[in-house]
């Protein structure tokens, strides 16, 4: 059951459907009656630069799902990589890359989905870590509230190596950012973020997957997500520690903020434990704003939109602060601080 | 300044505040004692326009403008400030940012410009450097994991930045030590002026050695049923509230 395999086949029996456990809160099988036609040949050289490509050392553009992208960053070699995956039109596509860096390597990726039109889109990213090398993956995603779009990203980590992601979404008719990261033996560091802001009916599903197999491995995870009017915001959360995967450190935390009485937020996290000698935590809640917090701020003279807008802002802050890259950090805060003002 | 009228007000259809009635002068300092229960919060929160807190007969005025038809922020703005017994701690916003919000707007509803950022920083060292805070704990964001104590302090801080007109200290004594204590009534000592007038809630009357009131007033199932000069606070240290618990 694949997105990639519907497209591939027009079969909307291949999709995946709330019969399968991981996609019952995003159910791709109860919307689509029909896979659309391929869509058409776009030219990437008809798009505007993107949000991040001024930062960056070399940009790709995966226009409609054409070409496959791959990228290797040989050992030791610093880059920084703007890779934009474009939709267009109401037809259906799938995209690859894969992306292998050699020994102590470092990459900035900066992802982004733009998209305009009721698209269903399908992202397929491999990403693979050499001892040593040091990756941070930056993900904007603004579809179009009419499209359906799914991206999911395997990560393979080293020994030694370090991986920092963020993803922030504004959502679509349905999305879903998965990602899948492997923790071998040795040591390697894991930050996972994301952060969902939606309104409208817009729907988004971050579901994260991490297997830690080998010895001394962390994964530090925050999402955060406020959903206003109708929209709907979905948090997986898996972490997996082997036997034997001893001294494992791993925390999770997940906390949203449902503005209105229409919005709606399902999370679960989950960890499954089989070693003996490791930290672990998780830590989820959702709620509305802090009415007393709000108060406050008010009695001390802001105006009421104002401290809702500094108060959400900050709640979302402490996620964006975690981005190491600080050019790519003051975009995704100005992409952020419009979305929550602009509501 | 502040005129209370026969003030009534419910918080979840309880009636709490029994016709209320309380004149502050300007340039005056007046204490509002009385037991646990007996609406002093309640009192608080209702000339600051809580959310929650019905006023159901009776007026409130500051320089005989309508408090009740205002909301806090504009309450805020026409010079009233609270400082709350358990003051909130907002994550994610540095103390600063928070102080020159809340000053800026208060200005923009005035009608005056905004403070420049330089102005502000001098304005914000001096006021931390009086109530001795250490001037990197206000680039920290605001209240989160602060002592008690400090909390305190902080709300002091913002008093005297934003300079209001009618200030309400809410049990600010409580969780203090004496050396703090002395330090936030030095604070709010500082801040007496003709122009201005305060309103001390408290439950014992060891803070007022240290802020002198004009007025001490005892506030008894939701009514002022006693006023007297400073010696009223003597008393009721010495005697407890049970008469006029038994008078209310």
């Amino acid at each position: 059951m694949s997105l990639a395999a519907a497209i591939r086949d027009r079969d909307p029996a291949a999709l995946p459907s709330r019969r399968d456990e991981v996609w019952r809160w995003t159910d791709l099988r109860g919307l689509i009656r029909e896979v659309p036609p391929p869509s058409a040949r776009m030219d990437p050289r008809d798009l505007g630069p993107g949000v991040f490509d001024h930062l960056a050392t070399s940009s790709y553009v995966v226009a409609n799902g054409l070409e496959p992208v791959r990228i290797e960053i040989s050992a030791g070699e610093r880059t920084i990589v703007a890779l934009r995956f474009v939709s267009r039109g109401q037809g259906a596509h799938a995209a690859l890359a894969e992306i292998r860096l050699g020994e102590g390597a470092r990459l900035r990726l900066l992802e982004t989905y733009e998209g305009e039109g009721a698209y269903l889109a399908d992202a397929s990213l491999s990403i693979t870590l050499s001892p040593g090398a040091v990756v941070e993956r930056i993900v904007l995603a603004d579809d179009d509230p009419e499209a359906v779009s799914v991206s999911h990203a395997n990560v393979k980590l080293a020994a030694g190596s370090e991986f920092g992601q963020i993803v922030l979404t504004s959502g679509a008719r349905r999305q879903r950012i998965e990602t899948r990261v492997v923790h071998p033996d040795g040591g390697a560091k894991l930050r996972l973020d994301g952060v969902y802001l939606l309104e409208g009916k817009r729907h988004a599903d971050l579901t994260t997957v991490v297997e830690h197999q080998g010895l001394d491995g962390v994964t530090m995870q925050m999402t955060k997500g406020v959903v206003r009017d109708q929209a709907r915001g979905v948090f997986q959360g898996r972490i997996v520690v082997a036997e034997g995967a001893d001294r494992t450190d791993a925390r999770m935390e997940h906390h949203a903020l449902i503005v209105g009485d229409r919005g709606e937020v399902d999370a679960k996290p989950e960890l499954e434990i089989y070693a003996d000698d490791v930290a672990c935590s998780h830590g989820n809640t959702i709620g509305a704003l802090d009415q007393e917090a709000l108060f406050y701020a008010r009695q001390r003279g802001i105006p009421e939109p104002e401290a809702r807008a500094l108060l959400t802002e900050a709640f979302i802050g402490e996620v964006v602060d975690r981005v190491w890259f600080e050019g790519a950090r003051e975009i995704v805060r100005r992409w952020a601080a419009q979305r929550l003002r602009g509501a | 300044m502040l005129t209370v009228s026969n003030l009534h007000a419910a918080v979840d259809g309880k009636e709490i505040l029994k016709g209320l009635t309380l004149e502050v002068p300007a340039g005056e300092v007046h204490a509002l004692m009385g037991p646990n229960g007996a609406g002093k919060s309640t009192l608080s929160y209702v000339l600051t326009g809580r959310d929650g807190y019905e006023v159901t007969a009776g007026s409130a005025t500051l320089e005989g403008e309508n408090l009740l038809a205002l909301s806090p922020d504009e309450r805020a703005a026409r010079g009233v400030f609270l400082s709350f017994q358990y003051p909130l701690e907002i994550p994610g916003v540095p103390a600063l940012t928070f102080i020159r919000t809340a000053l800026n707007a208060q200005r923009r509803a005035r009608g005056e410009a905004e403070i420049s950022a330089p102005e502000f920083l001098k304005l914000a060292r001096r006021t931390a450097q009086s109530l001795k805070i250490d001037f990197e704990m206000l680039k920290r964001p605001l209240n989160v994991g602060f002592s008690g104590g400090e909390k305190k302090r902080m709300e002091i801080l913002q008093m005297a930045m934003l300079s209001p007109r009618f200030l309400i200290l809410d049990e600010t004594d409580s969780g203090l030590d004496i050396d703090a204590l002395k330090i936030v009534a030095e604070g709010v000592n500082a801040l007496r002026a003709p122009d201005r007038a305060m309103l001390i809630i408290t439950h014992y009357q060891r803070l007022l050695d240290y802020i002198r009131p004009h007025r001490v007033h005892v506030l008894s199932a939701g009514r002022i049923v006693a006023s007297g000069g400073p010696e009223l606070a003597l008393e009721l240290e010495r005697e407890g509230y049970d008469k006029y618990a038994r008078a209310a």
